[in-house]
């Protein structure tokens, strides 16, 4: 091959190298200087004292609890939603899929900071037009800095296009119609159908949708921040002040475990995630 | 993205396997009389029966979807919109409809912010698409598969989840007091990761990544043919790709630019948790003035910004959505 085109195709050798060599560098060096960071306390030598520290902080437990919550409602609320309306898709309503392509795409076009600006206008409501209504108490309630409903609502619509891609790969690959008529003729109801027939060939795919959802919200930062409520990555921020530390371990054992989930997944279902922009 | 034309084939493809099974068994279950108020053929009338009744149904699925994307998504985007087009009189009080906010939005430190915003995103996008195309060549022409398949995985992790935890790993690496900060004295060099450099040299971390998942279809799509047939020709490697490859690839790497800018641009939890306010972006524009920090009573004009915001980002997709389609012909 070489031989034919000259000096072109030997070039690209040793470039390849090069250009992969430079990768590794560049997208390992932060992960290793991290580490090395939380660990390496300039005057005292090695030690992992910090990781042992992250448990007793004060904040970390209930901001991760809370981010948990949230995660657990968020994926439950936009399971509910997405699958029945996406297997519909497949079995009839097949004129509406463009509507919901596009319904779940949406959110890309919002940035979140965008619609968290919304949202908090719209929070402003509350106060200044319904206060004498019973409206108001569900203002009120959504607000719970306890359990933020409307961080459950945010963060479902920021889910959408993620869950649409992951479950839409997950139908592609299995004939929906089939296998309810399958179900319907041995006798079963429309709901026994979609729960004991098609959700077990979704596995995968509902198992890639709850965990890219996860990772979404346990990461997320613009709209919690903006709405001053604390969960995990609002924390983090927040103690990166005064404790660099700790807030560099936290971030780099959030990274890991985030990473770790995503590529078990990812192995499990030989598949990338899909190439849709979130938070930055 | 090639759903649309994916989604029309398997649309068909089912319509062909369902209609058959459908008529002599699933009629008396799924056929009610209801159905008869629709005019329709009499002639297949128990398929279109059937496949109607089912449409009903698979609407009514559908429709918890759309009431909560209009709920939960359309009133906060409408809020937006209503918000940046009301203008509050600061002496009585009195709000009306007016374009003082996306005026001012676009004015003064909050044009600074939209330019330095669009500087960053371009910047680092043109650097994004130039260093994601080496990189996923050299993988894509890796005989590797395991290489290839680590960096594919890899890519869509880092591309979709950075954020915070991201800013923190660049903080401790190139910060003041980072690792190679402290090891090669970087601070006397002059450098400073809270600057435009250092923000892009964070983005990066993302794009990159990004780029190798968009344009990875678009160089699996070369065909060898093509190559050889330039080759038999008399072309250099140099002339291949200037002539051959790159027209083709054109698309995807404009694609691939603009949809490294979207997610660039409205990049904020990087940003706000690396270098606060220092660097003017409208993202940190829009979270001051939500929180009043700079000036009370800049609400609606955060809402302005947000809208030249989204303006910006739906004009990203309009580019993108196209030239996608596009570049998706050469990959059949």
């Amino acid at each position: 091959m070489a031989r034919l085109t000259g000096r072109g195709f030997g070039k690209v050798r040793p470039g390849r190298g090069v250009v992969l060599l430079c990768a590794a560098v560049y997208f390992l060096l932060p992960l290793a200087a991290s580490v090395i960071f939380t660990v390496d306390v300039p005057g005292q030598g090695v030690n992992f004292d910090v990781y042992e520290q992250i448990l007793g902080a004060e904040g970390f437990v209930s901001s991760l609890l809370l981010s948990l919550e949230l995660a657990a409602a968020t994926i439950a609320l936009v399971l509910l939603l997405m699958v029945p309306a996406m297997v519909a898709l497949r079995l009839g309503a097949r004129r509406l899929r463009p509507v919901v392509e596009i319904v779940c795409a949406l959110p890309l076009v919002l940035p979140p900071i965008a619609f968290v600006a919304g949202i908090a206008t719209v929070l402003k409501w509350g106060p200044e037009y319904f206060s004498t209504t019973p409206l108001f108490q569900t203002f009120v309630a959504v607000q719970n800095p306890d359990f933020p409903v409307v961080l459950v609502l945010a963060y479902t619509v920021m889910a959408l296009p993620f869950v649409y891609r992951a479950l839409d790969a997950g139908l592609r690959s299995i004939d929906v119609p089939t296998l309810v008529e399958a179900a319907r003729n041995c006798g079963a109801g429309w709901a026994q159908a979609l729960v004991r027939a098609v959700l077990p060939n979704l596995r995968g795919a509902l198992l890639n949708a709850s965990f890219l959802t996860l990772a979404l919200v346990l990461g997320e930062f613009t709209v919690a921040q903006i709405l001053k409520f604390r969960p995990f990555a609002v924390w983090i921020v927040g103690i990166g002040g005064s404790e660099a530390q700790m807030s560099v371990a936290v971030s780099v054992l959030s990274l890991f475990v985030t990473w770790l989930l995503l590529l078990a997944i990812a192995a499990a279902g030989g598949r990338t995630p899909s190439p849709t922009t979130t938070e930055k | 993205m090639t759903a649309d034309t994916d989604a029309t084939d398997a649309g068909a493809a089912a319509t062909d396997v369902t209609e058959p099974g459908a008529t002599p068994t699933a009629t008396d279950t799924t056929v009610t009389p209801a159905t008869s108020a629709h005019p329709g053929p009499d002639a297949a009338a128990p398929a279109a029966r059937s496949g109607r009744r089912r449409r009903v149904g698979g609407g009514l699925a559908v429709v918890p979807l759309l009431a909560f994307v209009a709920l939960a998504f359309g009133i906060p985007a409408l809020a937006m919109l209503d918000g940046a087009f009301t203008v509050k009189d600061p002496v009585t009080g009195a709000s009306s409809y007016g374009v003082a906010n996306v005026t001012a939005s676009v004015q003064g430190a909050y044009l600074t912010a939209l330019i330095g915003s669009v500087k960053l995103s371009a910047f680092s996008a043109a650097i994004g698409v130039v260093c994601g195309l080496l990189l996923a060549q050299a993988v894509v022409t890796s005989r590797s598969r395991v290489l290839r398949e680590a960096v594919l995985t890899a890519s869509g992790v880092l591309a979709n989840f950075g954020g915070v935890p991201l800013a923190f790993a660049f903080v401790a690496t190139l910060g003041n007091s980072g690792f190679l900060t402290r090891r090669l004295d970087l601070t006397d060099k002059g450098w400073s990761l809270y600057s435009f450099s250092g923000l892009t040299l964070a983005y990066l971390y993302f794009l990159i990544p990004l780029m190798v998942l968009t344009i990875t279809p678009a160089l699996e799509g070369l065909r060898t043919q093509w190559r050889e047939a330039a080759r038999n020709n008399g072309a250099t490697n140099a002339q291949y790709w200037r002539h051959v490859a790159l027209p083709v690839l054109a698309p995807s790497l404009l694609g691939g630019f603009v949809l490294l800018f979207g997610s660039a641009f409205a990049a904020y939890a990087t940003a706000a948790a690396m270098v606060g306010s220092s660097i003017p972006l409208v993202t940190l524009q829009i979270a001051d003035a939500l929180a009043g920090n700079v000036l009370v009573g800049q609400e609606n004009v955060a809402l302005a910004l947000s809208l030249d915001m989204v303006l910006v980002a739906g004009l990203v997709m309009a580019v993108y959505l196209p030239l996608q389609r596009r570049s998706a012909r050469w990959l059949a």
